[in-house]
């Protein structure tokens, strides 16, 4: 049996956790905030009447949803380049996360705004609200509310896809690990730490997501 | 001539006034599904017309054109200015008001839509309250967003309603931590404050339990004899007998006879009335 090395296993944790705080977590922080903004536009495109914006929509989450993330990651970063087009690593992890999160949130956001009973339209409308103002002032909260066990398991799994991000020679939480794995040769030592990490976050966001549903749920109209 | 072709047609009981809403050959498809025949009616101001009929009959879609939340495939719909008179009861939205008149077999645009949903506000059997909003933001969100009524002139308003139907402790509340009873109470506040010329009711008490009833239905009582114009739509008999002027029986997407409440109860004129009567007093 090999001795685990704890020297090192201490030494590599705060270069880890450097990654996660400085790498893994603002990617997935900011790919989230733009992606949901993306899938927001993309949902109300799905549900508008006007045929050409619904199918554009559609067709942009299917591309999304059907093809692999690391491949969307390479085509922006690897691909790009070839047609004059130079991304950063950084924006590019930041672009492929957002458009991908934009796909899946999209469907989701979709499917929320169609839960809300039909007869929080009509009460908005009753009350002389516009569909607009419906849609922002009575609808979208209680999709909000609807759409957070769903956005939160986006979320957590982004978390864990943002490791892909190495490949593309963004110094985050996996990257950290394979360096020194590679320096020290400890490889299973620095992966089974580097994992440990993600699900110590992971285990983090979803106390939050538990918290935050058992607020929220009561205000669903049903 | 068909009951509604009489001259002034529902509502014509009381011939000293114009009607405060009047309704002239309502039409409305759902495809193939014709379920508005030809509707007409009339409603005086301070009058209260209720509807009964079968499930299906169309009562709801009636109800739902009345607010605009329909658009129906022909006919007119006319709501008369507010009276000036009602500016002294702080009823309708001020002397101000012009009349509206849609004619649905030409081209509709939403603002035509919007002047009807205007003049009336709804009741629904299901309270549709917003369950993201306290019980007073309920009342004042049409008011303060939509009417853009001073905040601190709304919410004294509302809170005052709100008194008066008893649930001045529930104002903080949110509609899930509410029986059905107080509710549809504040369903109705919320219509109130509004300050429509027109109030409608799709089946406000069908959904409560039973015991629940008795103070919704005695709360739209006292509405009607303050003078509120109203169109219900019920299975209440007993009710509908007390508190309407006028009850039309709606059977296939029209009018199939309409009068006197007690007239109409103890003897219909038409066989399809009797039958519905019949089976509604006598379940098995
Ligand atoms: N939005 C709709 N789409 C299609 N059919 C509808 C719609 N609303 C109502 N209907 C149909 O219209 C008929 C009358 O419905 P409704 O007005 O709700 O009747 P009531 O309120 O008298 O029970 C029913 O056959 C119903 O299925
Ligand atoms: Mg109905």
């Amino acid at each position: 049996m090999i001795q685990p090395d704890w020297e090192l296993f201490v030494n590599s944790l705060w270069p880890l956790l450097d990654g996660a705080v400085r790498g893994t977590i603002p990617l997935a922080l900011a790919s989230f905030a733009i992606g949901l903004v993306l899938a927001l536009v993309l949902a109300l495109m799905r549900l508008s009447s006007k045929r050409a914006l619904a199918a554009i929509a559609r067709g942009y989450i299917s591309i999304v949803r059907g093809t692999p993330l690391l491949v969307q990651l390479f085509v922006i970063f690897y691909g790009l380049p070839s047609i004059g087009v130079l991304i950063d690593p950084w924006p590019s992890a930041i672009v492929a996360f957002s458009v991908n999160v934009g796909g899946y949130a999209a469907e989701v956001i979709r499917a929320a705004i169609l839960s809300v009973p039909k007869g929080q339209w009509e009460a908005a409308y009753m009350i002389g609200m516009s569909r607009n103002r419906a849609l922002t002032r009575i609808i979208l909260p209680q999709a909000a509310r609807v759409s957070v066990p769903p956005l939160s398991n986006t979320f957590i799994s982004l978390v864990k896809d943002t490791s892909l991000a190495s490949l593309i020679l963004v110094t985050e939480l996996f990257r950290e690990a394979q360096q020194i794995a590679a320096f020290s040769q400890k490889f299973m030592l620095l992966y089974l730490e580097a994992a440990l990490i993600y699900w110590v976050i992971c285990l983090i966001l979803s106390t939050g997501q538990g918290f935050l549903e058992k607020r929220l749920d009561r205000y669903v109209a049903r | 001539m068909s009951p509604v072709d009489l001259p002034a047609g529902v509502g014509s009981g009381r011939t000293d006034a114009a009607p405060l809403l009047r309704v002239r050959g309502l039409k409305k498809s759902f495809g193939s599904n014709r379920v508005l025949e030809s509707v007409d009616l009339a409603v005086g101001p301070g009058r209260v017309l209720a509807l009964i009929g079968p499930s299906g009959s169309g009562k709801t879609t009636i109800l739902r054109c009345l607010n605009g939340l329909e658009l129906p495939d022909g006919g007119t719909i006319e709501v008369a200015a507010a009276a000036s008179a009602d500016a002294d009861t702080g009823q309708g939205r001020g002397s101000t008001s012009t009349a509206v008149v849609v004619d649905f077999a030409a081209k509709t645009s939403p603002k035509q839509l919007a002047a009807l949903r205007d003049r009336s506000a709804m009741v629904f059997q299901l309270y549709n309250l917003f369950p993201h909003k306290t019980v007073l933001q309920n009342v004042i969100e049409g008011p303060v967003v939509v009417q853009r009524r001073p905040l601190a002139e709304v919410t004294a308003e509302a809170l005052a309603l709100l008194e008066r139907v008893g649930l001045t402790n529930k104002r903080d509340s949110y509609p899930f931590e509410l029986s059905g009873g107080q509710q549809q109470r504040v369903g109705i506040v919320r219509a109130l404050a509004l300050r429509p010329q027109l109030l409608l009711f799709d089946e406000p008490t069908s959904a409560l339990d039973p015991e629940l009833v008795g103070d919704v239905l005695r709360l739209i009582k006292e509405l009607a004899d303050e003078g509120w114009s109203m169109v219900i739509v019920t299975h209440e008999l007993e009710f509908a007998r007390e508190v309407a002027h006028e009850i039309a029986f709606v059977d296939g997407g029209t009018i199939v006879e309409h009068g006197d409440p007690k007239q109409l109860l103890r003897h219909p004129q038409q066989e399809r009335t009797r039958q519905f009567l019949y089976r509604l007093l006598n379940p098995f």
